[in-house]
């Protein structure tokens, strides 16, 4: 090939990548745009702090936001140790046997099921298996049996799972051997590698893969369709503990939530052009949420790095 | 601590290899080698790259078989008693075999609590006792007076020279007996590498050394005993001089006028 052809080549396929690049870009963009545009209107205190009133034609959000951050706040402790434990099993622990490759297939397996599966297998599972379990064998009630923030919250946990897996292992496998060798050769347990060379070193890399999977799970809605969400609660899901007067979130209540509440305005309202406005706003409210979280994961990635020196 | 001094002339059988073969896998790294190191005596192994020098004296801690999957035929006997038996434990041979290896390896953490990881590790955590050990340890690895200002700040920041002397001071940190040397200056400059040298030299009156050296020269400055090794067998193994001066075999004299290597 002459040298004028191959930089045609060149230059041909650096411009190709780079048009993909900004299609990416201006896709993002278009979306924000469009979304802050006719939603930022609709942000005042009022809307952040108030429920939705006249069948969510008006009236504020402020249940969604206050499920939507329940929600996140019970996945988290459901789905970090979990993921977290298992990655360490796998990484430290399980090596190249046949068990350890069956889990490793079957996480991979999990990440590629549609989240609406999971919400199916949610309300089987979770819901009518675990929650009316727990009812029969304690002779209550109908209690645990129902849709419940609990429910909604482990579902997405399981959702999330394969994700915090897959990047706590990777940062794991970061660390460097050597590290690990030092530790050994000092007389270091398997245990104390892990606790005192290989988290330390990999904690910013898990907790920046932890925190990106679930500011993806806090957006999602299959999963919670049938296990807990509610089109329209006149209560926060709170229980206040009776004399002591202490409020707190109540995990077995239904909740409303941000990704739902879109969901049901656009769709099941009886009168859909009028929440208009009030989609939007929902919709730029769910976006900084989540932008918040993973600024948080960049913080927190910096804060360690610089720890870490 | 140990003070006892290798008697001239005497000398005590720390480590013996006895018919060892060590396979990574199916490969057969190590063949059929058998030699002793003494106790306050440094012991080189010499040889070309990839014919099994750090392979063999990591099989005297295990250390291979936690990155590696291995299998060992033969014995390697610590005072003794067989490293390979079923009820070793294995905490105890490594804080018992130390080990410095090629690249400096520091903990990306304060020079204390470098030092200070080992016997912590053993659930050493009165704060005076630790105190004293990362002295001790610091000052028998030469490195006391150069950081006793700054124990506090992290070890990434010191040279290699200065890393791979706080490793050293790490691994002693932990009481061992025996130490292994990986090829320990391969990555240091001509200064710093001296100033190995010369550590090596006063440690041996406490440890049985063994050392990883591709460096001929330097084998021969710091070493009692010398092994070459060659395609995972010893060739010869003997008195440093006699290999020096007055080799066994062709071979080995090859090598060691830089014939091959």
């Amino acid at each position: 090939m002459s040298i004028g052809k191959r930089k045609i080549f060149n230059t041909f396929f650096q411009g190709v990548c780079r048009g993909m690049a900004f299609l990416v870009i201006a896709a993002l963009i278009g979306i924000l745009v469009k979304v802050v545009a006719n939603g930022a209107g609709v942000i005042n205190p009022g809307f952040l702090w108030k429920a939705p009133t006249a069948g969510m034609t008006e009236g504020g959000i402020f249940p969604a936001i206050f499920g939507t951050v329940c929600i996140t706040l019970l996945m988290i402790i459901l789905a970090i140790p979990v993921g977290v434990s298992a990655a360490i099993y796998l990484t430290e622990y399980a090596g190249k046997n046949f068990f350890g490759r069956i889990i490793r297939a079957s996480i991979n397996n999990l990440a590629g099921v549609p989240s609406i599966v999971f919400g199916l297998f949610g309300v089987g599972f979770f819901v009518l298996f675990v929650g009316r379990g727990i009812d029969r064998i304690f002779g209550l009630p109908l209690l645990f049996g129902q849709p419940a923030m609990i429910w909604a919250a482990a579902t997405l946990a399981l959702l999330v799972l394969p994700v915090i897996i897959v990047s706590t292992e990777e940062a794991l496998n970061s660390v460097p051997v050597s590290l690990r060798e030092a530790a050994f050769a000092l007389g270091a347990t398997k245990w104390q590698v892990v606790r005192n060379v290989v988290l330390p070193q990999a904690r910013s890399g898990i907790l920046t893969g932890a925190i990106l999977s679930i500011s993806r799970g806090a957006g999602e809605t299959a999963p919670i369709l049938f296990t807990g969400c509610a089109y329209f609660l006149p209560r926060l899901p709170v229980y206040t503990i009776p004399y002591a007067h202490i409020p707190v979130i109540n995990p077995l209540d239904q909740f409303m939530e941000l990704s739902y509440h879109i969901f049901i305005m656009a769709t099941q309202s009886t009168d859909a052009a009028a929440t208009r406005p009030i989609q939007y706003g929902t919709t730029l409210v769910l976006i900084a949420l989540t932008f918040l979280l993973n600024l948080s994961a960049i913080i927190f990635r910096i804060y360690f790095r610089k720890r870490s020196r | 601590m140990k003070t006892e001094h290798g008697m001239q002339g005497q000398k005590k059988t720390k480590v013996k290899i006895e018919g060892l073969s060590f396979y990574y896998g199916k490969y057969k790294a190590i063949n059929d080698v058998s030699m002793e190191f003494y106790e306050c005596k440094v012991t080189a192994i010499i040889g070309p790259s990839g014919c099994g020098k750090s392979t063999l004296i990591k099989s005297i801690n295990r250390i291979s078989e936690i990155t590696c999957d291995v299998q060992v035929e033969g014995r390697v006997l610590l005072d003794n008693k067989n490293v390979y038996d079923r009820d070793i434990d294995l905490v105890d041979l490594r804080r018992r075999v130390g080990m410095v290896f090629q690249r400096p390896n520091p903990f990306p953490k304060s020079i204390y609590d470098n030092v200070a990881f080992g016997p912590r590790l053993y659930g050493v955590n009165n704060k005076k006792r630790l105190d004293e050990i990362v002295e001790y340890s610091l000052a028998k690895s030469a490195l006391w007076n150069e950081v006793k200002d700054r124990l506090n700040q992290s070890a990434i920041g010191l040279s290699g020279g200065q890393q791979q002397r706080l490793c050293i001071a790490r691994a002693l940190a932990v009481d061992p007996e025996v130490l292994l040397m990986d090829e320990p200056c391969s990555a240091l400059d001509p200064t710093a590498t001296a100033r190995i040298e010369e550590l090596i030299e006063d440690l041996k009156k406490y440890y049985t050394i063994a050392i990883v050296t591709h460096n001929m020269q330097q084998a021969a400055r710091i070493s009692d005993y010398t092994g070459f090794l060659l395609n995972g067998q010893l060739i010869e193994y003997s008195i440093t001089t006699e290999i020096f001066t007055n080799p066994d075999k062709k071979v080995t004299e090859d090598y060691i006028t830089g014939r091959f290597g």
